[in-house]
């Protein structure tokens, strides 16, 4: 029988190189929970087998129920009667069977039905999902939205909601874009007002509400009255019910099974999670985040599925009289494939684990201050592990969904024009596909996110201490050709620190985005290379890559290619 | 009403996926040469049992008779969501047939149960006999009930049951105590659960500890016996002194089958005869097929 995880060699190599112990030591109280639960481990390495075998299962379902229903998902989508959604067969056999596992509510504490998972963890699941089914992940990929609840609310609505999703009796949905504010949500106009008992309601409407039909919603809404920006909202949890009027399901180019829908809200009874005008600056960035990592890990699972197809097809189809898989133009279009979806996984993966040190060193804090104990040293490290997760975040869901386009357009080409025929997965993919480079921050938003990072080189220790490491032979080669990327990143971001022009800095800024990303990644793949003799080649191909196109974003910046933009009323019009 | 039900499970080859040397020369299968599987149908039959629960209530345990190796399918039962399972091995049961099998496995039932229910898979997919549930049951004296396709209704100590024949079903009212044996099509079995994966995925067996101890002259099975009890990880096993049984009837002595003769048939044609889609054409196919006697 198949499995996602068990025959995916590269997520097991990324799974057996994890490094999760401090953050394992404090999600579990130090194993005291143990104590309590049979299913909680004893020891990090129990902990790790428990992870394991979670992956395990997840990879069955994946490969044996979820993927072979994609198809007739995708050709189903979701329905629209009477006011009332309901999902394709498939992806409510697919929620039932994952529901049935156990597998809902992964990273929830245990005391309200959770598996009390890594994001890690989390995420290496949802990359299973997606890529047996990308639109299901946005249905099982909202567990996001409990997270949310457990991080912000307080004790009562915690017991109130969470245990709903650890048991998948609930799905989720979280309300944010509005028709006028959609990358600018500091124009959400949603009501939120109280009667004279202080009981909240809602008013107003939603759009493009993913999942919208769900059963609890988080929904960003002004309870300033007045305030025209982001430091008006507060953010409101609510039951689905029927105050809530689904006026529409769109009718989408792809992610068929996942309905996005358009709300309206008629005084919908709703209670405040955590604190009055947090909602945007504070609950709706994390929540955003997170979703950030699903989706980064949405479009990995594409790409791997359009890797596989491209891969099977090359070596099945014949012209020419042999396989196109030994057409040297194919065969490297492929190898290109496989070290963007090799490199994607390390970058997801050090990206989730810089998330979970973030996180929980932030939870460790707060618990030694409520000790009264001195929590200086790991609040320092916390800030540290923050703006690290703060850069790698939309880094990742930048490289990842654009490169997901990039791998389903080139399984489409290895396809010929089979390709283009419905008959086969990929053209469904290279559908799905798109929209990952657009929700939760489209890719243009995501460079604006990292730029910051970036300008403020907050990665220089570990690149110092990356340089200064001796490397084997050929590997040293590639520590140089790094070095020598470095350089080029350091003398184009001078010229755009010393152009001292905001509007050349905006448009350069993807360009600056890149090359970083390029060392980051590259450092990892080296890592990797030291472990593992095959992914030298990994690693050799990504950075020589990364060289020739480093140049380039080079040459874009300090040939002022940009210049023109002053001149774009006559160019365009 | 509650009902108390016991489901044998066997752990078995992989037989979709045989090679070329997986037959040994006395035509019993190696099965070292194949994935070990649930029994497709033994899972079904786990399913039912588990529904059974869950719309009535009671327990459901589970019992394979095999080598230590079969630990890891009690263990799968365990993550589904039996409430115990028992190991029955011992080498004096190695090489039985089917009547030595059902005899040790109804002496085992009578030393573990009673039992309300007892079910099984129709028929394992490596000796396709489907007789060691009719066997056990004729051995407790109780009735069967064989291809079962669904369990209607339960009342008291009357079951409902819809069981497939030739060409339909029939719906019958049986009494407890009694032994099913279910078809594929009963159930679609659930998923493991990923929390008592988490809390049984170190349950062992008897022989797997003392293989443990085996392996490390510090440790001792009695103890280690003792310490997996007291973690309720200790996978209940029943060798041939815990049971009332005849040696002679169990095991290779007590087989009265004899496999005469293993022939390795491979199926398929060298030629084809292509025949083309017209009138004339389907009169040559119909003859043709009815003189290899595949129609008339």
């Amino acid at each position: 029988m198949p499995n996602f995880f068990t025959e995916n060699k590269d997520l097991l190599f990324q799974f057996e190189n994890l490094d999760l112990k401090e953050v394992v030591d404090i999600m579990e109280d130090n194993f005291e929970q143990a104590k309590e639960y049979n299913y909680a481990p004893v020891d990090y390495q129990d902990a790790m087998d428990n992870y394991r075998k979670v992956l395990e299962i997840t990879g069955d379902i994946t490969a044996n129920i979820i993927d072979p229903a994609s198809t007739d998902v995708d050709l189903e989508g979701a329905h629209f009667e009477n006011g009332k959604v309901t999902y394709a067969k498939g992806t409510q056999l697919a929620l039932d069977q994952l529901s049935r596992a156990e597998l809902m509510g992964f990273t929830l504490p245990r005391k309200y039905g959770g598996l009390n998972c890594p994001t890690t963890i989390y995420t290496m699941a949802i990359e299973m999902v997606s890529r047996a089914d990308a639109s299901l992940m946005n249905i099982f990929g909202l567990q996001d939205i409990a997270e949310t609840i457990n991080k912000y609310s307080d004790d009562d609505q915690k017991a109130e909601f969470l245990p709903q999703f650890a048991s998948g009796e609930a799905t989720g949905a979280m309300a944010l874009t509005e028709p006028d504010a959609g990358s600018d949500l500091q124009a959400v106009k949603l009501q939120a007002y109280q009667d004279e008992k202080g009981n909240w309601f809602l008013r107003g409407v939603k759009r493009f509400i993913t999942n919208g039909n769900g059963d609890i919603l988080l929904v960003l809404a002004r309870s300033e009255a007045g305030t025209k920006d982001g430091r008006g909202l507060s953010m409101f949890v609510c039951y689905g019910d029927s105050t809530i009027t689904v006026r529409r399901i769109e009718n989408k180019l792809g992610i068929h099974g996942s309905p996005t829908t358009e709300l309206q809200f008629n005084d919908t009874p709703a209670k405040l999670v955590g604190k009055r005008k947090f909602g945007l600056i504070k609950y709706v960035m994390d929540l955003m985040n997170g979703a950030r990592l699903g989706v980064s890990a949405q479009a990995l699972g594409i790409s791997q599925a359009a890797y596989e197809e491209a891969l099977a097809y090359a070596k099945a189809r014949e012209q020419f009289g042999k396989a196109i898989y030994d057409i040297p133009v194919v065969t490297n279009m492929l190898i290109d494939m496989r070290v963007r979806v090799e490199s994607d996984r390390s970058l997801l993966y050090a990206t989730a684990q810089s998330v979970d040190k973030r996180d929980k060193l932030d939870e460790l804090a707060h618990k030694l201050k409520a000790q009264g104990k001195d929590a200086s040293e790991v609040v320092a490290r916390q800030k540290v592990a923050s703006k690290i997760a703060a850069l790698l975040t939309p880094m990742c869901k930048y490289t990842l969904t654009e490169n997901a386009n990039k791998t389903t357009y080139d399984s489409l080409q290895i396809h010929g024009g089979t390709g283009y025929m419905k008959e086969f997965k990929v053209e469904r993919l290279a559908r799905d596909a798109r929209i990952t480079n657009i929700y939760e921050g489209t890719t243009q938003l995501q460079v604006v996110a990292a730029i910051g990072g970036v300008i403020n080189d907050i990665l220089k220790e570990d690149f110092d201490r990356e340089e200064q490491k001796e490397r084997k032979g050929n590997l040293q080669r590639l520590a140089d050709t790094l070095k020598e990327i470095r350089e080029i990143f350091y003398s184009s971001l001078k010229y755009v620190v010393d152009k001292n022009d905001k509007y050349f800095q905006d448009v350069a800024a993807k360009e600056l985005v890149e090359l970083y990303s390029y060392l980051f990644v590259g450092y990892l793949l080296l890592n990797e290379a030291e472990k593992d003799a095959r992914k030298v080649f990994i690693a050799n191909r990504y950075i020589m890559n990364a060289v020739a196109n480093a140049r380039k974003n080079a040459e874009e910046i300090t040939n002022d290619t940009f210049s023109d933009l002053l001149h774009a009323d006559e160019i365009l019009n | 009403m509650s009902y108390q039900s016991l489901v044998l499970v066997k752990q078995v080859p992989d037989t979709a996926n045989i090679s070329g040397d997986v037959m040994k020369p006395d035509g019993t299968v190696n099965r070292g040469k194949l994935p070990a599987i649930f029994n497709p149908e033994d899972k079904v039959a786990l399913e039912l049992a588990l529904q059974l629960r869950e719309r009535f209530g009671g327990s459901v345990k589970v019992v394979t008779m095999g080598p230590p190796k079969a630990s890891e399918l009690l263990r799968e039962c365990l993550y589904l969501g039996a409430d115990e399972a028992f190991l029955v091995s011992d080498r004096k049961f190695a090489g039985a047939d089917t009547l030595a099998t059902s005899y040790v496995l109804a002496e085992t039932i009578n030393s573990i149960g009673p039992f309300d229910v007892i079910f099984a898979g129709r028929q394992a997919i490596d000796g396709d006999t489907a007789q060691v549930g009719p066997q056990t049951a004729e051995k407790l004296g109780i009735p069967q009930v064989t291809y079962t396709q669904e369990i209607i209704d339960a009342k008291k100590d009357t079951l409902t049951i819809k069981r497939k024949i030739d060409g339909g079903y029939e719906i019958i009212k049986a009494k407890t105590p009694l032994l099913i044996t279910v078809i594929k099509d009963a159930a679609v079995p659930r998923p493991f659960k990923a929390k008592r994966v988490m809390a049984y995925k170190n349950a062992k067996t008897l022989m797997e500890l003392e293989a443990m101890a085996e392996e490390n002259s510090l440790l001792w099975s009695d103890q280690l016996k003792d310490e997996y009890v007291a973690k309720k990880l200790f996978i209940e096993t029943l060798t041939i002194d815990d049971l009332n049984v005849e040696v002679e009837r169990c095991g290779l002595h007590g087989s009265p089958t004899k496999v005469h003769k293993v022939e390795s048939v491979v199926l398929g044609s060298s030629d084809h005869v292509q025949i083309e889609p017209t009138k004339e054409g389907l009169g040559i196919l119909v003859d043709k097929l009815m003189e290899d006697h595949i129609f008339g």
